[in-house]
């Protein structure tokens, strides 16, 4: 489409001398607020903090060019380029109220700078080389827009939420889920127990945490035999499907698809990978391989908060949310909104429907930047996990809906009866919280209500509500949306 | 032995079982009876009892099925389902009678 874009070499000639030029000197094409996007194009949303002195304009020209084409002297081959054509455009900029040396920009980066399917290579241009620039103090990038021709490149989750339902057999409430703790140094054999006593009480998941992979106390090998026996027992026991997500993160590929395989071989529904520190490529081979052999595919976000946590410089939450659908997780975690990890509750909304949505309408109170449209790619369930406990649960039964996945690591193996009296509790308040939804009842005002209803009948459920009654997480969230 | 969603609640009344069908309806999702006397986990595919209640209007009438499946079936393990064709699957499904020797 390079031909259709009215502003396809103007002012080319003015920049047939050597040195250094201003990012935004008219004729660069870097700063250009009359440029109106193209549909084909990516679109970025960066929050960008300047040094003091450098104008709004050219910091921003600045980030489109160092994430495009640009560098930072003009070099004769430029001349041998057709520049209109490769060049990311700031089309326009905004101040942030109550951040005065903050301002946001947009930029629109023609769909010819990127490969087809690759999100390194996406990664590599947005947010490469430019979050070290000197020209600013710190970058952000709040959002990205994908457009339909670049995401339909991309084959997303390797089942989504409707085939998992039907793998699963589980159908109009949220999945349950919790991980096994301690973290680390239990046995095979005692690992195995912990997964087998939670999953008989009720759960449909039992998780890996994402620091498990084959240590020494516990090799991979060891573990998956332990889990496999435990599952498939618990499922014997209960006549329900049940899936232990084995973490296959592994120190190579090869390595990866060998735990896969014996996950498969093992008869495992689901297995489990750390997208983020594994690294994107290893992500997308995994997902093709869950894609191909039937099995689902669960991402642990370990290490997001490295990248997201802070509000002036790094990658927004629902921009790696985002790159988890299009690449392709089934399950990934997202905030809980009443635990204890960082999520507004906002925004943590509005990434679960980024996650599950067909199409996604740019609202900026709920810090969408941008329309995005899905174009039919399989939805991700999104994964309440941290911190959260049986009270939470009409909450969270409110805010979500069915699709998605409640996981209570402490709130199932902290109960004082033991992890099958833990696991029937938060299965019979989910129960009964879903069913007082279905018969209209108002879960966020009578959700208190509604659990000692059901704690008449059960004792276990009893015993949690009195065991986590008091406990509140309410601390300010780090990240926040602007207001 | 569990039954997936709502097998951890107490059997359901007839009055609660309606609520749930009128959710259904309500949702514009199309609801179907299922039977089997073999119910488990490898066990996916229960016997229609008639099709999917396309022109259903009242849980009454829903429940008379259900009802009518019982009579018919009375070893089995009777299953109501929601389908919803705009998101092109099933949506909802739980059990809502087990033969009198399971109960």
């Amino acid at each position: 489409m390079p031909n259709s874009n009215p502003t396809r070499g103007k002012g080319d000639k003015a920049l047939f001398e050597a040195g250094v030029k201003e990012y935004s000197a008219q004729g660069r094409y870097y700063y250009d607020p009359d440029y109106t996007p193209n549909p084909t194009d990516v679109l970025a949303a960066f929050r960008i903090t300047p040094q003091e002195g450098v104008p709004w304009e050219e910091a921003a020209a600045a980030v489109a060019a160092e994430s495009s084409s640009g560098t930072w002297t003009t070099v004769w081959s430029d001349h041998l380029t057709d520049q209109a054509r490769y060049a990311g455009r700031t089309y326009k900029i905004e101040p942030i109220p109550g951040q005065e040396n903050q301002f946001m920009a947009y930029i629109a980066y023609p769909l010819d700078l990127f490969e087809e399917g690759s999100m390194p290579n996406l990664m590599s241009s947005i947010v490469g080389n430019v979050f070290g620039f000197k020209a600013i103090r710190a970058l952000r990038l709040e959002d990205l827009h994908i457009p339909p021709v670049l995401l339909k490149t991309f084959q997303g989750p390797p089942h989504g939420i409707v085939v998992e339902r039907d793998l699963l057999n589980k159908y109009g409430r949220p999945l349950l889920g919790a991980t096994m703790k301690p973290k680390l140094g239990l046995s095979a054999k005692n690992y195995g127990r912990v997964v087998y006593e939670a999953l008989r009480g009720g759960l449909d998941f039992t998780k890996d945490d994402e620091n498990i992979t084959s240590q020494p106390f516990m090799r991979w090998y060891d573990r998956a035999r332990f889990v496999m026996e435990a599952v498939h027992k618990a499922e014997a026991e209960t006549g329900e499907r049940k899936g232990h997500y084995l973490n296959v993160t592994a120190g190579d590929m090869e390595e990866m698809y060998r735990r896969a395989e014996d996950a498969k071989a093992l008869g495992s529904r689901i297995i489990m990978v750390d997208y983020l520190t594994v690294g994107f490529t290893a992500f997308a081979s995994l997902s093709k391989w869950c894609r191909r052999n039937g099995i689902l595919l669960h991402a642990h976000r370990a290490m997001h908060a490295v990248i997201d946590r802070q509000k002036n410089h790094g990658i927004h939450w629902r921009v790696l949310a985002k790159w988890a659908r299009i690449v392709g997780a089934d399950h990934v975690h997202n905030g809980t909104i009443v635990g204890k990890l960082e999520g507004d509750r906002v925004s943590t909304l509005a990434v679960a429907d980024l996650l599950r949505e067909d199409f996604v309408p740019a609202n900026k109170e709920r810090g969408i930047f941008f329309d995005q449209p899905w174009v039919s790619m399989a939805a991700t369930m999104p994964v309440a996990s941290g911190g959260i406990h049986v009270w939470h649960i009409p909450e969270l039964v409110a805010l979500f809906g069915d699709d998605v996945v409640l996981q209570f690591g402490g709130g199932t193996l902290g109960h004082p009866w033991g992890n099958a009296p833990g696991a029937t509790a938060n299965r019979v308040a989910l129960e009964a919280a879903v069913k007082a939804r279905n018969e209209g009842r108002d879960l966020l005002r009578e959700g208190a209500q509604i659990l000692k209803e059901a704690a008449r009948f059960s004792p276990a459920l009893q015993k949690a509500m009195e065991t986590w009654k008091e406990i509140k997480f309410d601390y300010d969230t780090v990240d926040s949306l602007d207001r | 032995m569990k039954l997936e969603t709502f097998s951890y609640l107490p059997q359901m009344s007839d009055a609660d079982i309606k609520k749930q069908i009128e959710y259904i309806v309500k949702n514009g999702w199309y609801p179907g009876i299922e039977y089997t006397e073999t119910p488990g986990p490898e066990n996916a595919y229960w016997t229609f009892w008639k099709l999917p209640f396309f022109n259903a209007e009242t849980p009454e009438e829903v429940l008379e099925e259900i009802q009518e499946c019982q009579r018919n079936n009375p070893n089995a393990y009777i299953k109501l389902t929601g389908y919803d064709n705009k998101r092109q699957c099933q949506v909802f499904s739980f059990v809502v009678y087990k033969p009198q020797a399971a109960a």
